[in-house]
C-alpha cells in the first residue's frame, strides 16, 4: 500500500531556489514540489543532476486544466520524474495562469519532453518556450482548440481535410542533423522522400512514416502518430470509474486484461482499496497470460517482417489456445473489461485451473518450435543482431520502459524492484539484453514468455480461497438481505452507489503496473465526484516510438521495419 | 530426334502439350505451394473447392478473369499493360528448349541452354518496365532491387551452369544429360566440384526467380507487393504466372544439368524428370515457408563475396577435372 510520508529531503533544492519552491506536497505515492515558474527550469536541471537524486528519466509530462478546482492559475503543468536504478520519484508541479500559458522546454534535458510537450500543447494548449517543434500530435493539424481543456465544446465538428505533408518537420530535421545527407551544396544529390504508411503491410495498425531515402537508405525519419486517437482520456472524464474499464481494454489491445488492472490498480490506490489475497492472484495468473499473448504477437508478427511467415502461426496458435481460457473466465476473447474497482467482474470459473495448466504445457513446445526456426538462423542473426541499437543512455532519456529498455542492459523490472500483488512471492527471473538492438529485444520477449509461465504455475499452485473482491462500502453494493433491508448504514450505503457510484476522496494519484511493453502508468485526478477529473494514461509506447527516427535513421528501410516490430509499438496505446 | 515425323508438325504438337501442361503445372503449383505452406503451419489450406481444394486454381483464375483491370491515372499506360505480357514470354519460350523426356522437348538445338538462361535473363527488362510504368515509388523500389539481384545473379548463374556445359563438352541440354549416363549426374560425379556448383545453381535460381531468402524484390512487408503493387485482376495473374513458370524452369534445369535429367534407376523416362523436377520445386517451398529474408545489401555481398568467387573456383576446377581425365 502507497505511504504519503516520502523521506525525500529537498532543502538542497530550496537552498538552490529559494522561494521559487511554493510548497512541498505528495503527489501518490510520491513526493511532489510545487515551484515558481521562474524557477521551473533550475529545478529540472537540478533534479535531473543532482548525486542525490539523479532523475534521470522523465516519466510522464501532462497538465492539468484546474477550472472547476481553484479560481486563479488555471493550468498545473505535471512532470513526473524517476531514477530507474533506485525506484526514485519525483514529481514537479508549476501552475500557469491561462492568459499566459507558458513554460520553459525540458527538451534540452530529457528526450522525452519532445512528444510530451507536444501532446500536452495539443490537448491543453500550453506553450513549451523553447520547443524546436511545437505541433500538435494527436489530433489532426486543422483542428481548431485544445480538447482536454474543461471548456471544450465536446459537440462542436471539425472539417479536417488536408493530410500533413510533414515537410516543414523533414526541414527542422535537415537541419538539426545536416550530416546525415552527407551530401554537399554542391551536389545535392537526388533523394526519394516515400510516406510509409498509414496504411502499410508493416505498420502494425495505422502509423505514417515519412522517410527520405538515399538509395535504400533512410536520411531522415518524420513520424505522423494520432490516426487511431479517440480521445480515450476525455471520455475517461465523462464517465463512471467503473465506466472507463472497457475503454482501458482498447489501449493495448494484444493484452487487454493488464490494462484493465493497471487503470482499476490506480483508481484502488486513490480510494485505499486493498484487494484481497484471491483477486491479486487471479490478477496476477491473467496480466501474465496477457504478457504472454503479447509477446507471441509481437514476435510473430516481427519475424512475418523479417519474411517468416511460418512462425507466426506456431505463436498464433498459442495464443488462440490462451485466448479460449480467457474467454471462459471472461466472455470475452479480445476486449475483457474484466476487473471492478475493489476486485473482478467475477470469480474464475470451474475449469479455469486445469484448463490454464493444460495450455502452460504447451507453451515450451511452440515457443522452442519456433526458436528453432530462427534463433541460431544465419539470416535472422544478419537481419537482427546489431540493427536498430540504442545506447542505454539515450533509451532512459527517450523514456523507454520494459523489455526494450531490458533489451539495453538495465536489469529492471516494476515486478521485482516495487513488487505489487505479491510478485515478490513468485519465482522468476528477469531476462537482460547487451547491447540494446533488435535481437536482444525479441529474445528477451521469447525468454519473458516462459518466465511468465513459471509465475503462472506457481500463482496457480498457491491459489488463495477467499472472496475475489474487496469487502468495502464503496466499491460493491452491500449485502441485501443482511445489510440493505436490515438496517440503515446498509440502505444509505445501497442508495449512494446506486446513485453516485464509486466516489474517491478528492486528491491525485500515479499508479504503475509493469503491462507488457514496460510501465503503464495512471495519473488520475479526482475532484471527489463520481467521474474522473482527469484520467491520463501513460503508455509505454509512446515514448518508445518518439526514439523511432533516431533508431532508423541511417539504417535501410528493411531493416526499419524490422526495428518497428522489435519494438511492439501498439496503436491504440499509442495513440489513444 | 522428332516424335511426330516431321518437325513442323512436331513443334507444333509439342508446343501445345507443352505450354498448355505448364500452364497446368503454373497453376497447380499454386495449390501444391498452398497445401505444403499450410501442412507446415498446422493449417488446412484449400479445402471448399473440390476434393482437398483441389479446383481452387480454376476458381482462383475465374476470380482473376473476372476482375476489372485497373490502370492507374498517372501510370505510363501502352508499358503498364505491355510488361505482364513480355513478362511471361520469356519463360513460356524458355520450355521450348526444355528436354521433358528423350525426345519430349520443342527443339534441342546445339546452344540450347545458352537460349534458355539468355531468356531467363530478359526477364529483367519487363520487371523493370512494370516498375517504372507504374508510377509508383513502392513498384519503383521493387524493380530496382529486382533488376540489381537479377544482374548480379546472373553471374555465378552462368558460372555454375558452365561446369556442366564444361564437363560435358556442350550446350546442348540433350548432350549434357547423355553425359551423365550410367548414374554419373554431375551432382554427384566429379565429387567436389559436382555437387558444390549444383549447390549454387539452386542457389542462385533461388535469387533469379524472386524466391525466400531472395525474395527482396518482393517483399510484402517492406515494399507492399514490389512490382505487382498496381497491378490487378488477370493482368497481375500474368506476373504471378511467370513466376511460378520461372521456377518451374529453374528446377527442371536443375533437374537436367546435375540431377540426370530423365535418367534414372529402372527405365529411363519423363517420370524421373517430374519425380526430380517436383523434388526440387517442393525444396523450394520448404524454403520459403522457413527461412526469412535477406536485406538488399547482404543479398549483394553474398552473390559478390561469395557465390562468385565459389563459381569461378568451380569452373576452373572442373576444367582441370576434365583437363586430366
Amino acid at each position: 500500500m502507497v505511504t504519503t510520508s516520502t523521506g525525500i529531503d529537498f532543502s538542497k533544492l530550496r537552498q538552490r531556489i529559494g522561494d521559487g519552491l511554493l510548497e512541498e506536497t505528495v503527489l501518490l505515492p510520491m513526493p511532489c514540489v510545487r515551484v515558481k515558474r521562474a524557477a521551473l527550469a533550475e529545478t529540472l536541471q537540478f533534479l535531473r543532476d543532482d548525486p542525490e537524486f539523479r532523475l534521470h528519466q522523465l516519466s510522464e509530462l501532462t497538465v492539468v486544466d484546474m477550472l472547476y478546482l481553484r479560481e486563479d492559475d488555471r493550468f498545473d503543468v505535471v512532470y513526473l520524474l524517476r531514477n530507474i536504478p533506485n525506484e526514485l520519484r519525483v514529481a514537479v508541479k508549476c501552475a500557469i495562469p491561462e492568459e499566459d500559458a507558458w513554460v520553459p522546454t525540458a527538451v534540452g534535458l530529457w528526450a522525452a519532453a519532445d512528444w510530451g510537450e507536444r501532446e500536452a500543447f495539443d490537448q491543453y494548449g500550453v506553450r513549451f518556450e523553447g520547443h524546436p517543434n511545437l505541433k500538435r500530435i494527436l489530433n489532426h493539424h486543422e483542428f481548431v482548440g485544445h480538447p482536454l481543456r474543461k471548456d471544450y465544446d465536446i459537440y462542436r465538428g471539425h472539417w479536417c481535410s488536408e493530410a500533413e505533408t510533414l515537410l516543414d518537420e523533414l526541414e527542422l530535421r535537415r537541419r538539426r542533423f545536416p550530416e546525415r545527407r552527407n551530401r554537399t551544396d554542391e551536389d545535392p544529390g537526388e533523394t526519394m522522400i516515400l510516406n510509409i504508411g498509414p496504411s502499410h503491410p508493416a505498420s502494425h495498425g495505422t502509423l505514417r512514416n515519412l522517410v527520405e531515402l538515399d538509395g535504400e537508405r533512410i536520411l531522415y525519419s518524420i513520424p505522423e502518430i494520432g490516426y487511431l486517437h479517440r480521445g480515450f482520456e476525455k471520455s475517461a472524464e465523462t464517465h463512471e470509474y467503473n465506466q472507463v474499464v472497457p475503454y482501458t481494454d482498447r489501449l493495448n489491445y494484444l493484452s487487454a486484461i493488464s490494462n484493465n488492472v493497471g487503470y482499476i490498480k490506480a483508481v484502488e490506490e486513490l480510494c485505499g482499496i486493498e484487494v484481497p489475497p484471491r483477486c491479486q492472484a487471479i490478477r496476477v495468473i491473467l496480466c501474465e497470460l496477457s504478457r504472454i499473448m503479447d509477446h507471441l504477437v509481437c514476435n510473430g508478427a516481427n519475424i512475418v517482417d523479417l519474411g517468416a511467415l511460418t512462425n507466426f502461426w506456431y505463436l498464433f496458435n498459442l495464443r488462440e489456445k490462451i485466448y479460449n481460457v480467457i474467454e471462459g473466465v471472461t466472455g470475452a476473447r479480445l476486449t475483457n473489461s474484466y476487473t471492478r474497482v475493489g476486485g473482478l467482474w467475477n470469480d474464475i470459473n470451474d475449469d479455469f485451473v486445469e484448463q490454464t495448466r493444460a495450455v502452460l504445457a504447451e507453451i515450451p513446445q511452440h515457443v522452442d518450435d519456433t526458436l528453432k526456426l530462427v534463433a541460431r538462423n544465419r539470416i535472422f542473426l544478419d537481419r537482427t543482431v546489431g540493427v536498430g541499437k540504442i545506447s542505454l543512455d539515450d533509451a532512459i532519456s527517450y523514456g523507454w520502459v520494459g523489455p526494450c529498455l531490458r533489451g539495453c542492459g538495465l536489469d529492471h523490472d516494476l515486478r521485482k524492484s516495487d513488487p505489487y500483488y505479491g510478485y515478490e512471492q513468485y519465482d522468476f527471473e528477469v531476462p537482460v539484453g547487451h547491447q540494446g538492438d533488435s535481437y536482444d529485444r525479441i529474445m528477451i520477449r521469447f525468454e519473458e514468455i516462459k518466465q511468465s509461465a513459471r509465475i503462472v504455475e506457481q500463482a496457480l499452485d498457491n491459489l488463495p480461497d477467499g472472496p475475489f473482491r474487496a469487502d468495502h462500502p464503496m466499491a460493491y453494493l452491500p449485502d441485501k438481505q443482511s445489510k440493505t433491508y436490515a438496517n440503515i448504514e446498509g440502505l444509505v450505503n445501497h442508495f449512494k452507489i446506486v446513485m453516485h457510484g464509486i466516489t474517491p476522496p478528492q486528491g491525485e494519484v500515479y499508479s504503475w503496473t509493469e503491462a507488457p511493453n514496460g510501465e503503464l502508468g495512471f495519473y488520475i485526478v479526482s475532484d471527489g465526484g463520481m467521474k474522473p477529473y482527469k484520467c491520463k494514461v501513460r503508455p509505454p509506447c509512446f515514448y518508445i516510438y518518439s526514439a523511432f527516427p533516431h533508431i532508423v535513421e541511417g539504417e535501410m528501410i528493411a531493416d526499419a521495419v524490422a526495428i518497428l516490430g522489435s519494438l511492439n509499438i501498439v496503436a491504440g496505446e499509442l495513440d489513444r | 530426334m522428332t516424335l511426330f515425323g516431321n518437325p513442323w508438325l512436331h513443334g507444333f504438337i509439342m508446343g501445345v502439350i507443352v505450354l498448355s501442361g505448364a500452364m497446368g503445372v503454373a497453376a497447380y503449383a499454386v495449390w501444391f505451394e498452398r497445401k505444403f505452406a499450410a501442412r507446415m503451419q498446422n493449417r488446412p489450406g484449400p479445402t471448399e473447392v473440390g476434393y482437398a481444394g483441389l479446383l481452387q486454381p480454376i476458381a482462383d483464375l475465374l476470380k482473376l478473369m473476372q476482375k476489372e483491370h485497373l490502370v492507374p491515372f498517372s501510370a505510363d499506360r501502352p508499358l503498364f499493360n505491355l510488361a505482364p505480357v513480355l513478362v511471361v514470354i520469356a519463360p513460356l519460350a524458355t520450355l521450348a528448349v526444355i528436354p521433358f523426356g528423350p525426345g519430349w522437348v520443342g527443339s534441342d538445338p546445339s546452344i540450347g541452354l545458352l537460349f534458355a538462361l539468355a531468356l531467363s535473363s530478359l526477364m529483367v527488362i519487363p520487371i523493370w518496365m512494370a516498375g517504372w510504368a507504374s508510377n509508383n515509388k513502392y513498384a519503383l523500389l521493387g524493380a530496382m532491387r529486382a533488376a540489381a539481384q537479377a544482374i548480379s545473379y546472373e553471374i555465378p548463374l552462368l558460372l555454375a551452369a558452365l561446369v556442366p556445359i564444361i564437363l560435358s563438352g556442350s550446350f546442348r541440354i540433350g548432350d549434357i544429360v547423355a553425359a551423365q549416363e550410367g548414374g554419373q549426374w554431375f551432382a554427384l560425379w566429379p565429387p567436389g566440384p559436382g555437387f558444390l556448383a549444383f549447390v549454387l545453381f539452386f542457389l542462385t535460381s533461388l535469387a533469379e526467380s524472386n524466391r525466400i531468402p531472395f525474395d527482396i524484390p518482393e517483399a510484402e512487408s517492406e515494399l507492399v507487393a514490389g512490382v505487382t503493387t498496381e497491378y490487378s485482376g488477370m493482368i497481375f495473374g500474368l506476373i504471378y504466372l511467370a513466376e511460378y513458370l520461372h521456377t518451374f524452369i529453374a528446377s527442371a534445369l536443375a533437374a537436367l544439368l546435375f540431377l540426370g535429367g530423365w535418367q534414372g534407376p529402372g527405365p529411363d523416362g519423363i517420370h524421373w524428370m517430374m519425380l526430380k523436377t517436383v523434388l526440387i520445386f517442393a525444396t523450394i517451398f520448404w524454403i520459403r515457408w522457413s527461412w526469412l529474408r535477406y536485406r538488399a545489401d547482404q543479398l549483394m555481398s553474398i552473390c559478390w563475396k561469395i557465390f562468385l568467387p565459389l563459381g569461378l573456383v568451380l569452373v576452373m576446377a572442373s576444367a582441370i577435372w576434365v583437363h586430366l581425365r
